[in-house]
């Protein structure tokens, strides 16, 4: 037995969003009476973070604390209407309409503190403490709770906005393909080290290094979160996953629980490496590009270069199992 | 088909249920009992979302028939906070950003909180092992062990704490 | 402590500009964990209504058959089922979800009328008091069967003398009069002549599940004025609104959808596949419905990612550049469309990766079989084309000698390259991301390669 070492590499782009018939999503931002703002949508978060992402958003480009901020999706009554989550384009469609919503209900909140400090709504900046202040005389300042009391019980006015992200449809020439169906790209670029025991056929990941070029990471942790566990499906998907064995020939034998569809589990997790690279793209919040997806991607291909490396079993079929590496140093030694 | 009456302590109070042959513990908890922490991810104990202690120790409750815990002593997620005090496995979890879609973690932290109980300085591999029966499909695993370890430090940390005060 | 991955800050210095932000880019803590880590986080199916009732399906064991009778006698006399509803009970059982978007035709039904196009195919829906009530009334339908000949393989079921298994008349999705989308740029042909060298080799790979923690499923809920209340982990929530509306033919204004909080999607809850019959079963029982998939259900008829079988073609020069590529791609979808011709198109757009190359010719086949329908998963359209592009740069790099890392690097895409489906390319960084890979892996790179950049025009190295 010799356990045999490789290394291989992949480079990978991948789009943000996919129009096929028009994109869009809308969001509605409004204060209550104590200044909390309440974002409205009705976006589905499958665990990748939306709500948590849109908040920021919505602090940021309202100026205040992310405590103030309270996000309501996703519910058909009383959220305007998201296109989805899926083609990774939840954190740029949804987080460029609450950037868009945000702005409207900020040109309105200035407003109401400029009327209550009689100065000009264009002196007044915010610092995200939750005051709204005069450039340059920071003592001369009023609180969102109090702005939005004003704007309530004074003044009269809805501290409010309306926001959309709107990719147009692109309709394929047929001929050609010419189309226009994504915002922007991402990139990636894995290296994978792999161990292959040449008596079991056993492929072992050992370590990962990713280098990931997302746009602006708008919340560094949870980008670690979508590298890390979608690198992990790509392992997964690499060396273990499918609903058919034998396919296409056959379509028995097909697992029907999590004892018979393998995956890694946490003891076989490969060590992972990672660094971010930021190019903000001119269409994305704050220059995000979607990630959800693309990170699952990469480390497909360099496994099997890696295994190609360390044993020279070029695997075509995916998932590279024991079997297909032992076939594969049977032909080689049946070659030599 | 009998219908039996169950009677047990569900995270430290005496509750109550009727119990069908085919009632699980997983469907007395959630649909008796109204306590949704522990998940249905499979009904065939192969993902570990439903995964309670049930006497301290975890078991996968979708595979426990209900009348068969009388007198039991069961611990679901709802149980470990302290008012708004998280127990440190919770509060690690959310440190360490180590919950995604959310779904198995009722059940993964019930697993580290029967790990850190008979073990309270558990090695990466016995954490691995410990939770080897939860099935994540998001984090990739690490964030989860890295939590547990972090967890097990901070208990151990007010356990000295403690002893020390105990000695002033 | 979270883990978080470094920044290189030293890259793109002046597009990522001061970063003077008070929380984007800062690792804010999830506003989900709480409730995750208490347990309070209220999936859909975390609610109980005393009078729930269950909803679960006949399904058929044939790849391919005609149905010659369906007797649900026997499941009407279970104790406890209340109802049974086959395809005369959904008022337009003919349907596609990208009908929404006006792609059509609308290939599937909701539940089978004549004949059985894959194995697990839905063909009675039984409502029960009781969960083990409604599976074993569905164990008690009886359907007889012809069963006919399966196709099983896309290259089979794309020739001419394949039997066809669709209305439609053909075993392939198609695309404004073709039997693929094409992509066309360039001369390939003149390109493969031009070449020092070419190379062909396959790729393929097998359906893939995904495995979310949590099954498909939802609950309907009768409202007191007569609306539905949808309780679901659709990760489409209007999507599945509209097209519940158009299957079961009620007012969209008579459906409200509740969700935003899944156990894992993945893509796989894209497609609506619940909701129409609990909103029948709920309707016509006036009751709380659930239908909910079992584990077994998500891994064998749930839509998985598409297999794929994937043909490249390079004509290669001696210097590394890639002078044409040719691309045959099968995309299995399986029995039914449903997200599967958007895939396909996805997986054209980004053909040939991400490389320049003057001369390129693709055809992404959408192709139907006797199979689990597959539809959308995370990457759609790229994952598994990846895996063939990536795989294949490896073994042309190989073949010539060169190093994989500066072979990528010569033929990277730039800003202001014209990818082959006539987009400019812009903000491109996969320069970089090799750049920095092979930094962290200590693979060295000799300095032309390292002063390399995407935002600088090609012609350095070639």
């Amino acid at each position: 037995m010799t356990l045999l070492h490789g290394r291989g590499f992949a480079s990978v782009n991948y789009p943000t969003g996919m129009n096929l018939g028009g994109d869009p999503s809308q969001a509605l931002v409004h204060a209550t009476t104590m200044g909390g703002f309440v974002v409205s949508l009705s976006s589905v978060d499958l665990g990748q973070g939306l709500k948590t992402v849109v908040a920021q958003c919505a602090a940021e480009t309202l100026g205040i604390p992310m405590e103030n901020v309270i996000v309501d999706t996703a519910d058909t009554d009383t959220g305007p209407h998201c296109m989805g989550t899926f083609a990774s384009r939840g954190t740029h469609r949804v987080g460029n309409a609450v950037i868009m919503a945000a702005r409207e209900a900020r040109e309105v909140m200035l407003q109401v503190a400029a009327d209550e400090l009689e100065v000009d709504a264009g002196d007044l900046e915010t610092d995200g403490t939750g005051y709204v202040a005069v450039k340059g005389a920071a003592a001369k300042r009023i609180h969102i709770s109090d702005i939005a009391l004003a704007a309530h019980f004074k003044q009269g006015k809805t501290i409010s906005g309306r926001g959309i992200f709107l990719k147009e449809r692109s309709y394929p020439v047929p001929e050609t393909g010419e189309m226009d169906p994504d915002s922007c790209q991402a990139h990636a670029c894995t290296v994978a080290e792999v161990e292959v025991d040449d008596e079991t056929g056993v492929v072992t990941v050992l370590r990962l290094y990713n280098t990931y070029e997302i746009g602006r990471a708008l919340n560094p942790a949870m980008v670690a979160q979508q590298v890390e566990g979608g690198a992990w499906m790509g392992v997964s998907h690499a060396i273990f996953e499918s609903t058919e064995p034998y396919y296409p020939a056959s379509r028995e034998h097909g697992p029907v629980d999590f004892s018979e569809y393998l995956m890694p589990g946490p003891g076989e997790s490969p060590e992972q490496t990672s660094v971010i690279l930021e190019r903000p793209a001119s269409n994305g919040p704050f220059g995000a590009k979607g990630i959800g997806e693309m990170t699952a991607n990469a480390p497909i291909p360099a496994i099997a270069n890696a295994i190609f490396d360390a044993c020279g079993v070029r695997l075509a079929t995916m998932p590279f199992t024991p079997e297909s590496v032992l076939r594969g140093l049977d032909a080689l030694r049946d070659a030599a | 088909m009998s219908v039996k009456i169950v009677n047990l302590k569900v995270n430290g109070v005496d509750k109550a249920f009727m119990a069908r042959p085919e009632t699980t513990l997983l469907l007395a908890l959630r649909e008796q009992l109204g306590l949704m922490g522990a998940k249905r991810g499979c009904a065939q104990g192969a993902c570990g979302s439903c995964t309670v202690l049930l006497d301290g120790a975890p078991v996968v409750s979708c595979l426990v028939p209900a009348a068969t815990v009388d007198g039991g002593d069961v611990a679901t997620v709802e149980g470990l906070a302290d008012g708004r005090r998280l127990s440190d496995v919770q509060q690690a979890f959310i440190d360490g950003f180590a919950t995604q879609c959310g779904f198995c973690t009722p059940g993964m932290i019930m697993s580290a909180e029967a790990l850190l109980a008979r073990n309270p300085d558990p090695t990466a591999d016995e954490v691995n092992e410990a939770i080897s029966g939860n099935v994540c499909r998001c984090t990739g695993y690490a964030p989860i062990v890295s939590a547990i370890l972090d967890a097990a430090q901070r208990r151990r940390e007010r356990a000295e704490g403690a002893d020390q005060e105990a000695t002033l | 402590m979270p883990r978080v991955n470094p920044i290189d800050s030293s890259f793109f210095k002046d597009e990522r500009g001061p970063g003077d932000f008070t929380v984007i880019g800062k690792t804010v803590p999830r506003s989900d964990a709480l409730g995750h880590v208490t347990g309070r986080t209220q999936f859909f199916e975390d609610r109980t209504f005393p009078d729930l009732a269950h909803l679960k399906i006949h399904r058929s064991p044939h790849h391919h058959a005609l149905i010659d009778s369906v007797d649900t006698s026997e499941a009407l006399r279970v104790p406890g089922v209340l109802r049974v509803l086959t395809h005369e009970d959904v008022p337009a059982n003919w349907y596609g979800v990208l009908r929404l978007i006006g792609i059509g035709p609308d290939d599937e039904v909701v539940l089978a009328e004549d004949r059985v196009i894959y194995r697990g195919e839905p063909i009675v829906a039984v409502v029960a008091d009781s969960e083990a009530a409604a599976l074993e009334g569905a164990s008690k339908v009886k359907v007889s069967y012809t069963v006919l000949p399966a196709v099983l393989d896309v290259e089979e079921a794309m020739s001419p003398d394949a039997p066809v298994i669709k209305k439609a008349g053909t075993n392939y999705f198609v695309y404004e009069g073709h039997h693929a989308r094409r992509i066309r740029f360039g001369d390939v042909e003149a390109g493969f002549a031009q070449a020092d060298h070419v190379f062909e080799w396959r790729y393929s790979s097998a359906p893939i599940e995904h495995a979310p923690t949590e099954t498909t499923g939802c609950i309907v809920e009768p409202k007191p004025d007569g609306r539905l209340l949808i309780h679901s982990n659709t990760q489409a929530a209007f999507f599945t609104l509209d097209n519940t509306a158009l299957i079961i033919n009620r007012a969209p204004t008579d459906l409200q959808v509740k969700g935003g909080t899944v156990g894992g999607g993945f893509g796989g809850k894209v497609d609506v596949m619940v909701e129409p019959l609990a909103c029948i079963a709920a309707t016509l029982t006036n009751r709380p419905v659930k239908f909910v998939y079992t584990r077994e259900e998500e891994m064998q008829v749930s839509s998985p990612r598409a297999a794929e079988r994937i043909y490249i073609k390079d004509g290669v020069m001696n210097d590394g550049r890639i002078v044409a590529r040719k691309i045959m791609l099968y995309v299995d979808a399986g029995a039914y469309a449903r997200h599967s011709p958007y895939g396909a198109t996805k997986a054209a757009a980004h053909l040939p990766g991400p490389y320049t190359i003057p001369n390129v010719y693709a055809d992404c086949h959408c192709v139907y079989t006797n199979r689990t329908p597959s539809s959308a998963m995370r990457g759609f359209g790229v994952t598994i084309a990846d895996f063939a592009i990536e795989s294949q740069m490896d073994r042309v790099a190989r073949a010539l000698g060169m190093d994989p890392l500066q072979f990528r690097l010569v033929n990277a895409y730039r800003d202001g390259d014209m990818k082959a489906h006539r987009k400019e390319a812009s903000g491109t960084a996969l320069i970089e991301v090799i750049q920095r890979a092979a930094a962290l892996v200590g693979h060295d790179l000799p300095a032309e390669y390292q002063a390399m950049s995407s935002s600088t025009p090609r012609g350095a190295i070639a």
